[in-house]
Protein backbone atom coordinates (compact mmCIF):
# COMPACT_ATOMS: atom_id res chain seq x y z
CA UNK A 1 0.00 0.00 0.00
CA UNK A 2 1.33 3.38 -0.96
CA UNK A 3 0.85 5.62 2.06
CA UNK A 4 2.13 8.64 0.11
CA UNK A 5 -1.33 8.88 -1.47
CA UNK A 6 -2.96 9.56 1.90
CA UNK A 7 -3.61 13.13 3.03
CA UNK A 8 -4.06 14.06 6.71
CA UNK A 9 -7.64 15.06 7.55
CA UNK A 10 -7.52 15.10 11.35
CA UNK A 11 -4.51 15.70 13.59
CA UNK A 12 -4.65 15.61 17.39
CA UNK A 13 -1.60 16.35 19.50
CA UNK A 14 -1.46 15.73 23.24
CA UNK A 15 1.39 15.89 25.74
CA UNK A 16 1.51 13.18 28.38
CA UNK A 17 3.68 12.92 31.50
CA UNK A 18 4.90 9.38 30.76
CA UNK A 19 7.74 7.60 28.99
CA UNK A 20 7.51 6.80 25.27
CA UNK A 21 7.45 3.11 26.23
CA UNK A 22 4.46 3.59 28.53
CA UNK A 23 2.54 5.46 25.82
CA UNK A 24 3.40 2.75 23.28
CA UNK A 25 2.17 0.08 25.66
CA UNK A 26 -1.04 1.99 26.35
CA UNK A 27 -1.71 2.31 22.62
CA UNK A 28 -1.03 -1.33 21.79
CA UNK A 29 -2.33 -3.38 24.72
CA UNK A 30 -5.92 -4.48 25.28
CA UNK A 31 -5.51 -4.24 29.04
CA UNK A 32 -5.01 -0.47 28.68
CA UNK A 33 -7.29 0.21 25.71
CA UNK A 34 -10.33 -1.29 27.45
CA UNK A 35 -9.98 1.47 30.04
CA UNK A 36 -9.68 4.52 27.77
CA UNK A 37 -11.12 3.46 24.38
CA UNK A 38 -14.85 3.09 25.17
CA UNK A 39 -14.25 -0.45 26.50
CA UNK A 40 -12.70 -1.63 23.24
CA UNK A 41 -9.84 -4.15 23.23
CA UNK A 42 -7.11 -3.56 20.64
CA UNK A 43 -5.06 -6.46 19.32
CA UNK A 44 -1.93 -5.95 17.26
CA UNK A 45 0.45 -8.29 15.58
CA UNK A 46 3.24 -5.73 15.89
CA UNK A 47 5.10 -6.19 12.62
CA UNK A 48 4.62 -4.68 9.19
CA UNK A 49 1.77 -6.56 7.54
CA UNK A 50 0.54 -7.83 10.92
CA UNK A 51 -3.17 -7.80 11.73
CA UNK A 52 -4.90 -5.14 13.85
CA UNK A 53 -8.39 -5.54 15.30
CA UNK A 54 -10.57 -3.66 17.77
CA UNK A 55 -13.19 -5.63 19.66
CA UNK A 56 -15.94 -4.11 21.80
CA UNK A 57 -16.89 -5.94 25.01
CA UNK A 58 -19.32 -8.20 23.06
CA UNK A 59 -16.32 -9.71 21.24
CA UNK A 60 -17.35 -8.70 17.72
CA UNK A 61 -14.84 -7.11 15.36
CA UNK A 62 -15.58 -3.36 15.20
CA UNK A 63 -12.44 -2.14 13.45
CA UNK A 64 -9.85 -4.09 11.51
CA UNK A 65 -6.71 -3.25 9.66
CA UNK A 66 -3.07 -3.95 9.14
CA UNK A 67 0.20 -2.63 10.54
CA UNK A 68 1.87 -0.41 7.93
CA UNK A 69 4.76 1.05 9.95
CA UNK A 70 6.06 -0.22 13.27
CA UNK A 71 8.98 1.44 15.03
CA UNK A 72 8.53 1.00 18.81
CA UNK A 73 8.28 3.24 20.77
CA UNK A 74 8.30 6.01 18.16
CA UNK A 75 5.91 5.39 15.33
CA UNK A 76 2.99 3.12 14.57
CA UNK A 77 0.88 3.36 11.43
CA UNK A 78 -2.12 1.15 10.78
CA UNK A 79 -5.07 0.90 8.48
CA UNK A 80 -8.13 1.49 10.63
CA UNK A 81 -11.34 0.38 8.94
CA UNK A 82 -14.65 0.37 10.75
CA UNK A 83 -16.46 -2.84 9.82
CA UNK A 84 -19.72 -1.34 8.63
CA UNK A 85 -20.93 -2.97 5.41
CA UNK A 86 -19.79 -1.10 2.26
CA UNK A 87 -17.79 1.44 4.28
CA UNK A 88 -14.41 0.63 2.80
CA UNK A 89 -15.89 0.34 -0.68
CA UNK A 90 -17.43 3.83 -0.41
CA UNK A 91 -14.77 5.68 1.58
CA UNK A 92 -11.59 3.76 0.90
CA UNK A 93 -9.20 2.77 3.66
CA UNK A 94 -8.55 4.96 6.69
CA UNK A 95 -4.95 5.35 7.83
CA UNK A 96 -4.08 6.15 11.45
CA UNK A 97 -0.60 7.05 12.57
CA UNK A 98 0.73 7.56 16.09
CA UNK A 99 3.98 9.42 16.60
CA UNK A 100 5.61 9.51 20.01
CA UNK A 101 8.39 12.03 20.71
CA UNK A 102 10.09 13.06 23.95
CA UNK A 103 9.29 16.66 25.00
CA UNK A 104 10.73 17.78 28.32
CA UNK A 105 9.30 15.72 31.18
CA UNK A 106 6.52 14.56 28.88
CA UNK A 107 6.02 12.99 25.47
CA UNK A 108 4.20 14.44 22.54
CA UNK A 109 1.72 11.98 21.05
CA UNK A 110 0.45 12.98 17.61
CA UNK A 111 -2.42 11.07 16.08
CA UNK A 112 -2.95 11.64 12.37
CA UNK A 113 -5.95 10.26 10.49
CA UNK A 114 -5.49 10.23 6.72
CA UNK A 115 -7.49 9.25 3.67
CA UNK A 116 -6.59 8.58 0.05
CA UNK A 117 -9.57 10.52 -1.38
CA UNK A 118 -11.69 13.53 -0.36
CA UNK A 119 -13.99 12.77 2.59
CA UNK A 120 -16.75 15.12 3.75
CA UNK A 121 -16.52 16.97 7.05
CA UNK A 122 -19.73 15.23 8.15
CA UNK A 123 -18.08 11.83 7.83
CA UNK A 124 -14.84 13.07 9.39
CA UNK A 125 -16.82 14.39 12.37
CA UNK A 126 -16.80 10.88 13.87
CA UNK A 127 -13.03 10.86 14.28
CA UNK A 128 -12.90 14.53 15.18
CA UNK A 129 -15.31 13.85 18.04
CA UNK A 130 -13.82 10.55 19.11
CA UNK A 131 -10.04 11.08 19.10
CA UNK A 132 -9.98 13.95 21.63
CA UNK A 133 -12.09 11.85 24.01
CA UNK A 134 -10.00 8.70 23.58
CA UNK A 135 -6.66 10.46 23.90
CA UNK A 136 -7.80 12.70 26.79
CA UNK A 137 -8.72 9.54 28.66
CA UNK A 138 -5.44 7.81 27.73
CA UNK A 139 -3.55 10.79 29.16
CA UNK A 140 -5.57 10.74 32.39
CA UNK A 141 -5.01 7.00 32.74
CA UNK A 142 -1.24 7.29 32.39
CA UNK A 143 -0.93 10.36 34.62
CA UNK A 144 -3.41 9.60 37.39
CA UNK A 145 -4.03 5.86 37.10
CA UNK A 146 -7.69 6.50 36.32
CA UNK A 147 -9.26 6.89 32.87
CA UNK A 148 -12.10 9.32 32.21
CA UNK A 149 -15.68 8.13 32.05
CA UNK A 150 -16.86 9.38 28.66
CA UNK A 151 -20.10 8.22 27.11
CA UNK A 152 -20.45 9.15 23.49
CA UNK A 153 -22.70 8.35 20.56
CA UNK A 154 -21.57 8.64 16.93
CA UNK A 155 -22.40 12.12 15.57
CA UNK A 156 -25.77 12.29 13.83
CA UNK A 157 -24.26 14.17 10.86
CA UNK A 158 -21.83 11.30 10.27
CA UNK A 159 -24.51 8.60 10.48
CA UNK A 160 -26.75 10.50 8.05
CA UNK A 161 -23.91 11.10 5.60
CA UNK A 162 -22.96 7.43 5.69
CA UNK A 163 -26.57 6.38 5.19
CA UNK A 164 -26.79 8.59 2.10
CA UNK A 165 -23.72 6.86 0.70
CA UNK A 166 -25.34 3.49 1.29
CA UNK A 167 -23.16 2.45 4.23
CA UNK A 168 -25.13 0.39 6.72
CA UNK A 169 -24.55 1.65 10.26
CA UNK A 170 -25.84 -0.09 13.39
CA UNK B 1 -10.41 27.08 0.76
CA UNK B 2 -11.98 27.09 4.23
CA UNK B 3 -10.73 29.86 6.52
CA UNK B 4 -7.87 28.66 8.71
CA UNK B 5 -8.80 28.00 12.29
CA UNK B 6 -7.40 25.95 15.12
CA UNK B 7 -9.78 23.85 17.20
CA UNK B 8 -8.70 21.82 20.22
CA UNK B 9 -11.02 19.71 22.34
CA UNK B 10 -10.02 18.36 25.71
CA UNK B 11 -11.92 16.37 28.34
CA UNK B 12 -10.87 17.24 31.87
CA UNK B 13 -11.84 15.75 35.21
CA UNK B 14 -12.71 18.97 36.98
CA UNK B 15 -15.63 21.40 37.39
CA UNK B 16 -16.49 24.28 35.03
CA UNK B 17 -15.83 26.71 37.91
CA UNK B 18 -12.31 25.34 38.56
CA UNK B 19 -11.53 25.31 34.86
CA UNK B 20 -12.74 28.89 34.53
CA UNK B 21 -10.44 29.86 37.37
CA UNK B 22 -7.54 28.05 35.69
CA UNK B 23 -8.12 29.95 32.44
CA UNK B 24 -8.56 33.39 33.99
CA UNK B 25 -6.35 33.57 37.09
CA UNK B 26 -2.89 35.13 36.65
CA UNK B 27 -1.44 32.91 39.34
CA UNK B 28 -2.97 29.73 37.96
CA UNK B 29 -1.91 30.26 34.35
CA UNK B 30 1.69 30.72 35.48
CA UNK B 31 1.63 27.11 36.65
CA UNK B 32 0.91 25.56 33.27
CA UNK B 33 1.54 28.27 30.63
CA UNK B 34 5.34 28.63 30.68
CA UNK B 35 5.17 31.02 33.62
CA UNK B 36 2.89 33.33 31.64
CA UNK B 37 0.19 35.33 33.45
CA UNK B 38 -3.12 36.20 31.84
CA UNK B 39 -4.06 39.69 32.97
CA UNK B 40 -7.60 41.05 32.70
CA UNK B 41 -10.54 42.04 34.86
CA UNK B 42 -12.64 39.91 32.46
CA UNK B 43 -15.28 42.51 31.81
CA UNK B 44 -16.50 42.73 28.24
CA UNK B 45 -14.49 45.45 26.51
CA UNK B 46 -11.63 45.31 29.02
CA UNK B 47 -8.05 44.73 27.91
CA UNK B 48 -6.52 41.27 27.97
CA UNK B 49 -2.77 40.60 28.10
CA UNK B 50 -0.30 37.76 28.43
CA UNK B 51 2.67 38.78 30.54
CA UNK B 52 5.92 36.86 30.96
CA UNK B 53 8.54 38.07 33.44
CA UNK B 54 7.10 41.57 33.30
CA UNK B 55 7.04 41.69 29.50
CA UNK B 56 3.73 41.80 27.67
CA UNK B 57 3.83 39.28 24.81
CA UNK B 58 0.23 39.35 23.58
CA UNK B 59 -2.71 41.72 23.95
CA UNK B 60 -6.41 41.79 23.16
CA UNK B 61 -9.86 42.76 24.32
CA UNK B 62 -12.44 40.71 26.19
CA UNK B 63 -15.35 39.93 23.86
CA UNK B 64 -17.39 37.56 26.03
CA UNK B 65 -17.09 36.44 29.64
CA UNK B 66 -20.00 34.25 30.68
CA UNK B 67 -18.62 32.53 33.75
CA UNK B 68 -18.18 29.53 33.81
CA UNK B 69 -19.39 28.74 30.30
CA UNK B 70 -17.83 30.90 27.64
CA UNK B 71 -14.77 33.14 27.39
CA UNK B 72 -13.65 34.98 24.29
CA UNK B 73 -10.99 37.58 23.57
CA UNK B 74 -9.13 39.06 20.65
CA UNK B 75 -5.50 38.06 20.44
CA UNK B 76 -2.54 39.87 18.99
CA UNK B 77 1.08 38.89 19.40
CA UNK B 78 3.10 42.08 19.89
CA UNK B 79 6.67 41.10 20.65
CA UNK B 80 7.99 40.37 17.20
CA UNK B 81 7.42 41.47 13.64
CA UNK B 82 5.75 40.63 11.36
CA UNK B 83 3.25 39.09 13.81
CA UNK B 84 2.77 42.39 15.62
CA UNK B 85 1.65 44.00 12.35
CA UNK B 86 -1.20 41.52 11.90
CA UNK B 87 -4.69 42.44 12.91
CA UNK B 88 -5.93 40.56 16.00
CA UNK B 89 -7.30 37.03 15.75
CA UNK B 90 -9.91 35.61 18.14
CA UNK B 91 -9.73 33.00 20.91
CA UNK B 92 -12.86 31.37 22.36
CA UNK B 93 -13.13 28.81 25.15
CA UNK B 94 -16.39 26.92 25.61
CA UNK B 95 -16.74 24.93 28.86
CA UNK B 96 -19.45 22.26 28.98
CA UNK B 97 -20.33 19.88 31.78
CA UNK B 98 -19.98 16.36 30.34
CA UNK B 99 -21.06 13.78 32.88
CA UNK B 100 -18.52 14.14 35.69
CA UNK B 101 -16.11 15.88 33.31
CA UNK B 102 -15.79 19.17 31.53
CA UNK B 103 -15.47 19.27 27.77
CA UNK B 104 -13.27 22.23 26.86
CA UNK B 105 -13.38 23.45 23.27
CA UNK B 106 -10.79 26.02 22.27
CA UNK B 107 -11.24 27.77 18.93
CA UNK B 108 -8.62 30.17 17.62
CA UNK B 109 -9.85 31.77 14.40
CA UNK B 110 -10.31 34.91 12.34
CA UNK B 111 -6.62 35.07 11.45
CA UNK B 112 -5.23 37.75 9.16
CA UNK B 113 -4.66 36.65 5.58
CA UNK B 114 -1.34 34.81 5.28
CA UNK B 115 -1.00 34.96 9.06
CA UNK B 116 2.47 34.12 10.33
CA UNK B 117 1.22 33.11 13.77
CA UNK B 118 -0.94 30.13 12.83
CA UNK B 119 1.97 27.69 12.85
CA UNK B 120 3.09 28.74 16.32
CA UNK B 121 -0.49 28.87 17.59
CA UNK B 122 -1.20 25.35 16.34
CA UNK B 123 1.91 23.96 18.00
CA UNK B 124 1.61 25.95 21.21
CA UNK B 125 -2.01 25.35 22.20
CA UNK B 126 -1.81 21.53 22.48
CA UNK B 127 1.11 21.88 24.91
CA UNK B 128 -0.68 24.54 26.97
CA UNK B 129 -3.99 22.65 27.02
CA UNK B 130 -2.23 19.37 27.91
CA UNK B 131 -0.39 21.03 30.78
CA UNK B 132 -3.63 22.66 31.97
CA UNK B 133 -5.35 19.27 32.04
CA UNK B 134 -2.44 17.74 33.97
CA UNK B 135 -2.39 20.55 36.52
CA UNK B 136 -6.12 20.18 37.20
CA UNK B 137 -6.14 16.38 37.31
CA UNK B 138 -2.82 15.39 38.85
CA UNK B 139 -1.78 18.67 40.45
CA UNK B 140 1.43 18.76 38.40
CA UNK B 141 1.79 20.79 35.24
CA UNK B 142 4.01 19.52 32.43
CA UNK B 143 7.49 20.89 31.84
CA UNK B 144 7.81 21.20 28.07
CA UNK B 145 10.78 23.21 26.78
CA UNK B 146 10.23 25.49 23.81
CA UNK B 147 12.77 23.75 21.65
CA UNK B 148 10.53 20.68 21.86
CA UNK B 149 7.76 22.60 20.11
CA UNK B 150 9.65 23.63 16.97
CA UNK B 151 8.37 27.20 17.13
CA UNK B 152 11.45 29.16 16.14
CA UNK B 153 9.87 32.56 16.61
CA UNK B 154 8.58 31.83 20.09
CA UNK B 155 11.89 30.39 21.16
CA UNK B 156 13.61 33.68 20.44
CA UNK B 157 10.94 35.64 22.24
CA UNK B 158 10.96 33.57 25.38
CA UNK B 159 14.71 33.22 25.58
CA UNK B 160 15.18 36.97 25.27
Amino acid sequence: MNIEQFKPTTVYTIYIAATPEAVWQALTSAEFSRKYFFGNAVKFDLKVGGAFVVRPPDGSVHISGEVVECDPPRKLTITFNVNWPALIEKLGPTLVSYEIEPAGNAVRLTMTESHDRPISDDILSGGRQGWPAILSSLKSLLETGEPLVIKMEPPRAMLEALKKLGVATP
Amino acid sequence: MPKPEFIYISYIETTPEKLWEALTSSEFTKLYWWDTSVVSDWKVGSPFALVLNGTTTDVGEVLEADRPRRLSYTFQHILSEPASKERPSRVTFVLEQYGKLVKLTLTHEDFAEDSVIIDGISKGWPAIMSSLKSSLESGSALVIPFDALFIAELEEVYRA
